[in-house]
């Protein structure tokens, strides 16, 4: 596939989100920070922006942006509607509850729900991509553990640097250890699906796309000359060896670095670790999804081997 | 206007399709051409032809023929093979449409796109296996195979003329059309007696569009060499 950077930066965005909320929903209702704590708050206000700029992301990927509020109407048979559904209700749940705590109430129900609601759009998104049965390298459960699994680790590395930036440092502390055990557990989800995807063997042939049984088949013109709609969505245009770059690029800036940095701010309590440590880390996420749509490989593509 | 979304029945009592003789296409595009000038000049607008003097011009098509080899010298066969919207009874592409624009006729078995529904996702091109539709550039919506829905219908047209642009079109008589749900069309005979096949038959899609196969192709065991003269 092509990646599109708006659904690229959509993704990674929300799931950082995501990860945020959760994390602070998590240390208030574990009594770690207090609800009214400053870093709650702008907490919040971060991941309420980022969840709208992510929403403005995937409307840039839209033909007719101005009938984007259609894409609730299929929500009994389409993820990617369900999805279109969730992403605003949990932004007004974040809202709601930023709201709530701004008018001086601490509702519990509101983080609780937060959560959940969390938890269901990850489910959305990740099933927007698994659901094509087609597209082995997504039609796989590890494609929802990566999307939770580093949604939680950005969000949890981004609480990181909030929490170095406003304090309490304490809490900095409390968060680290979780930061380093999710950041590696999704290191290595994710290395199981490039493990998976490197062998996959892809159920479509050329036989099967044009139903002819002889070993040898090649493609004389794939009837026009100079590409189509079908040759720009479905193939990236990056060679092997940017392709490889940008697999290491991810595996070292979106999970090895931020693992490191975070295990320094365990050893020398050194709150710069957090702060460079995000930043890095979503460069090398940005990678990790890009390189995600790039991998997969559509059988459309079967029929697009030689351009003539 | 609220379009409900009625799962599409297991089997349709009609299913019109075409059904494409490898045996006979010569490659020749005249399905494309006709296709494209049919389609471009419909009530739903033209089909955008980008840079169309330049040197990569490109434009949205919904029919394309391609040119496959199989075999390996002097034992080849030269496969010119057409392809369009197959129509699936169980279209991938059409659940995952978030607005309700992609959807399946009960009444024929078409599957077709609402342009004024369809905000541009390209979600369902993703869902379909086979490639088969392309997002129109200038309109900015996912376009593809109407079967020629606005010609078949039409009964201001002769009624031998009311089929696919593409069927009337071609020369050699290489694209049939009919229901493939009636066993005594041409279409289900055709596809009874020699052999019809449907394209990647592993994602249970079912097409509806059928491929008869090449003769020569499909009788791998022939001595070749019995058949050059001297």
């Amino acid at each position: 596939m092509n990646p599109a950077m708006s659904v690229v930066i959509f993704t990674t965005l929300c799931g950082a989100a995501q990860g945020l909320v959760v994390t602070l929903a998590v240390l208030v209702l574990g009594g770690a920070l207090d609800a009214s704590n400053a870093t709650v708050n702008s907490g919040l206000v971060l991941a309420g922006v980022m969840l709208l700029a992510s929403l403005a992301a995937s409307f840039l990927h839209l033909g007719r942006p101005e009938r984007a509020w259609r894409a609730v109407m299929m929500w009994r048979t389409s993820w990617l509607s369900r999805e279109v559904i969730v992403l605003p209700l949990f932004t007004a749940t974040v809202g709601l509850w930023w709201l709530t705590q701004a008018l001086g109430h601490f509702v519990p129900l509101l983080p609780v729900i937060c959560v959940l609601v969390s938890v269901l759009l990850w489910y959305c998104t990740a099933m927007v991509y698994m659901c094509i049965r087609f597209l082995q390298e997504w039609a796989h459960p590890l494609t929802l553990i990566n999307y939770t699994l580093i949604g939680l680790s950005s969000g949890l590395i981004l609480s990181g640097a909030l929490l170095a930036l406003i304090g309490p440092q304490g809490v900095a502390v409390q968060v680290a250890p979780f930061a380093l055990v999710i950041t590696i557990v999704a290191w290595i989800a994710r290395a199981l699906s490039l493990r998976r995807n490197r062998t996959i063997r892809h159920a479509s042939t050329l036989q099967s796309a044009i139903g002819v049984r002889a070993r040898d088949i090649k493609q004389i013109s794939m009837g026009m000359s100079a590409g189509s709609f079908n040759t720009r969505e479905f193939f990236h245009p990056a060679s092997r060896a940017v392709l490889k770059n940008i697999k290491w690029g991810f595996i070292v800036l979106g999970f090895a670095v931020p693992a490191v940095l975070v295990a320094w701010f365990l050893v020398s309590h050194d709150r710069s670790a957090w702060l460079i440590a995000f930043p890095l880390q979503y460069l090398g996420l940005l990678c990790e999804r890009w390189f995600f749509f790039a991998q997969a490989r559509h059988p459309q593509n079967l029929y697009y081997q030689v351009v003539s | 206007m609220t379009m409900t979304t009625k799962p599409v029945a297991e089997t349709l009592a009609r299913q019109l399709a075409l059904v494409i003789d490898l045996d006979v296409c010569v490659g020749c595009h005249a399905c494309v051409t006709s296709c494209k000038q049919w389609n471009t000049s419909g009530a739903a607008g033209p089909l955008a032809d980008e840079r169309a003097y330049g040197a990569n011009p490109s434009g949205t098509f919904f029919n394309r023929v391609q040119t496959f080899e199989a075999g390996t010298f002097p034992d080849t066969d030269t496969i010119h093979f057409p392809k369009s919207c197959l129509h699936c009874e169980d279209p991938p592409c059409v659940p995952v449409c978030p607005t309700g624009a992609s959807y399946k006729r009960a009444e024929d078995g078409i599957v077709l796109v609402d342009y004024d529904k369809c905000i541009g996702c390209k979600y369902c091109s993703w869902a379909c296996p086979y490639g088969a539709r392309e997002l129109d550039e200038e309109r900015k919506v996912m376009t593809k195979c109407t079967l020629c829905v606005d010609r078949i219908y039409d009964e201001s047209l002769p009624v031998a003329e009311r089929k696919p642009a593409c069927v009337m079109a071609c020369p050699t008589g290489a694209r049939l059309f009919g229901d493939v749900k009636d066993p005594n069309s041409e279409v289900s005979k055709a596809i009874r007696e020699r052999g019809g096949y449907a394209l990647m038959p592993e994602w249970e899609t079912h097409p509806a569009n059928q491929y008869l196969p090449r003769r020569t192709a499909s009788a791998p065991t022939r001595d070749s060499k019995d058949d050059c003269g001297p």
